[in-house]
């Protein structure tokens, strides 16, 4: 599975969008759409850094990296760890 | 004097001053009158009379603060509606005061569009976001806001008001789990803006920043007395991005921040605060509940220069005390004593005025206390009583304090059961009833419980109907369709039945 659909999975499972998501696209902000709010973040985060394992640093939680599906997917393909070959 | 001229006042004095930064906008007060009296004069063309309520069905945006001027330019009484609110309590909210117009933005059109057709009295919306002319209701005409300002001249619209009219009506949570709308004239919101300018030393050099929504009295308030003193306001739309409002204060050199405990925890989870300086920042508030000692101890780490304000207040009142920057080491759990122009005491169930060190309501005095809850007098009776002189009403707060013996005041609980929870007051009637609608439901109570981050977390219990199995995505699901997010449970929990009274209610202290 690659990070866009873990993303939307983690997304639509732990908020509960009741598809909000899939009708606005995944260059929509979260914060103007009301999608995630300030603990739901703290949440989000938690969620990149055990699920990607990629270790979140507090100013990297910012609207460039954190608000959108689009935005959150460069970060995480960024941040990733790259798996070594037969792992 | 009318809550206009906060804006109109400033508009004349300082027309090219900076009023409002939002995102990448900086709008001077100039640019803000005009748009609100292009807006206002669109309202008043389209049928919006003296004393109509207008719906802002907004998130914190420049529109949101325009529509706020713009509305009581127009002589109406403005209804800022949470941006999470849902279909059908946005249409209860709209019935309930009789809106006769709403402006929203294309974003929400889903929600309007589904509440709007139940709302007989609307026949005016204004949508923002949009160019195009979008219409969520066939049957209400409605105007994009670009197509609105460029229609109507920027003519200041006739002062029709007195102060003694209502500016706004506030919707707040009840015990009974529906919502009342506060009734506010333009002399309470003077007269607590005034007191709370007072107390703050609240000047032109200001800089405010909000991250609070403007459903929220401290929200809107944030707005309000930032233009009555001519000062700047720095509007975020919520707090989601906590390192980017810290950016933003200090790159715009912010004086005051006003937040709540939630608010505050969530700065004091950021790690690398020490690349930030705020040598700006002459104050933070805090309201809604007490910040923990360790707490304020950490807070003046990272805003050295900043007084520390801890304050209590309710719609009803907007603000009835603050304490003193300087009693905070000695009474760290003190809301401290009345604003300026504004009594205080603690009574007993008798009436009867309370000394130090014993629990009692509080009660406020002052031209803040608003006029009641909009067509509800039952209610209304019960928290706004007749005071000492005929005629007039102070606020019983259904709070219970103690006061120490140098006077300050000190929260001790509510007399109901209303969850406060980051900042919010919630209502568990209004969780338990959407609850309860779900089928499979048999029986819930909804209560808060102690959480370091959010002041209380609601916690549901569920007792489904015999043989029906209900899952928790199932049950968050549903309250998400139904409630604002900060009324959703945090914890879903599934019991058999419910620890009861020998009369049969739910011993609700027992599950908390």
């Amino acid at each position: 599975m690659d990070a866009r659909t873990e993303i939307h999975q983690f997304l639509e499972e732990y908020f509960v969008l009741d598809g909000k998501l899939a009708s606005l696209g995944d260059d929509a902000s979260f914060l103007e759409n009301g999608i995630i709010d300030s603990t739901g973040m703290l949440e989000l985060v938690l969620f990149v850094e055990e699920h990607f394992g990629v270790e979140v640093e507090d100013d990297e939680v910012l609207p460039s990296n954190f608000d959108s599906v689009n935005r959150l997917n460069a970060y995480v393909t960024r941040k990733q760890p790259v798996p070594s070959i037969g792992s | 004097m009318l809550v206009r001229d906060f804006l109109e006042q400033s508009a004349r004095l300082t027309p090219d001053k900076v009023a409002l930064i939002f995102e990448n906008e900086r709008l001077t007060y100039s640019q803000i009158d005009t748009m609100a009296s292009r807006l206002a004069n669109a309202l008043i063309d389209n049928g919006v009379q003296r004393g109509d309520r207008v719906g802002v069905f907004l998130g914190n945006s420049v529109e949101a603060v325009v529509s706020v001027f713009a509305i009581l330019k127009a002589n109406a009484v403005f209804v800022v509606i949470n941006v999470n609110t849902k279909a059908d309590k946005l249409a209860f909210v709209l019935n309930n005061c009789r809106a006769t117009a709403l402006i929203s933005h294309v974003r929400l059109r889903d929600v309007v569009a589904e509440a709007c057709p139940s709302v007989s009295s609307l026949h005016y919306l204004v949508l923002a976001g949009s160019a195009k002319q979008t219409h969520p209701s066939a049957d209400i005409p409605t105007t994009g806001w670009d197509a609105a300002l460029e229609a109507y001249p920027a003519d200041q619209p006739p002062r029709r008001c007195i102060d003694m009219d209502l500016a706004a009506l506030i919707y707040t949570s009840g015990s009974t789990g529906v919502s009342k709308g506060v009734m506010v004239t333009h002399l309470n919101m003077v007269s607590a803006a005034t007191s709370v300018v007072a107390y703050l030393e609240n000047t032109s050099q200001d800089i405010l920043l909000n991250a609070l929504p403007l459903s929220f009295s401290y929200g809107l308030y944030q707005v309000l007395t930032a233009f009555m003193v001519g000062g700047t306001l720095v509007l975020e739309r919520g707090f989601v991005f906590p390192q980017a409002v810290l950016d933003r204060m200090a790159g715009e050199r912010v004086t005051g921040f006003a937040g709540v405990p939630t608010v505050f925890a969530l700065i004091l989870q950021q790690k690398h605060l020490d690349r930030l300086a705020f040598p700006h920042l002459r104050y933070i508030t805090n309201a809604a509940a007490a910040l923990p000692v360790d707490h304020i101890r950490r807070l003046r780490e990272i805003f050295p220069h900043a007084a520390i304000y801890s304050m209590y207040g309710l719609t009803e009142c907007k603000r009835a005390t603050y304490l003193p920057p300087d009693e905070l080491d000695r009474r760290p759990d003190s809301v401290g004593i009345a604003i300026p122009n504004t009594e205080v005491w603690i009574e007993n169930e008798d009436g009867q005025r309370l000394g130090p060190n014993t629990v009692g309501e509080l009660i406020v005095r002052g031209a803040h206390v608003a006029r009641g809850y909009w067509e509800n007098p039952e209610e209304t009776a019960r928290m706004f009583r007749p005071g000492p002189i005929p005629g007039e009403t102070v606020l019983h707060t259904g709070d219970l304090f103690r006061m120490d013996q140098e006077g300050f005041l000190y929260f001790v609980s509510r007399k109901d059961d209303i969850i406060k929870t980051r900042g919010e007051k919630v209502s568990p009637k209004e969780v338990e009833n959407v609850l309860c609608a779900l089928p499979g439901v048999m029986e819930v109570a909804v209560v808060g419980l102690p959480d370091p981050m959010l002041g209380e977390a609601i916690h549901a219990f569920v007792v489904p109907e015999d043989g029906q199995i209900l899952a928790e995505q199932e049950v968050i699901l549903h309250c998400r369709r139904h409630l604002e997010d900060f009324m959703i449970p945090a914890h879903i929990e599934f019991r058999s039945e419910l620890p009861k009274t020998e009369s049969g209610k739910i011993r609700r202290a027992s599950l908390r």
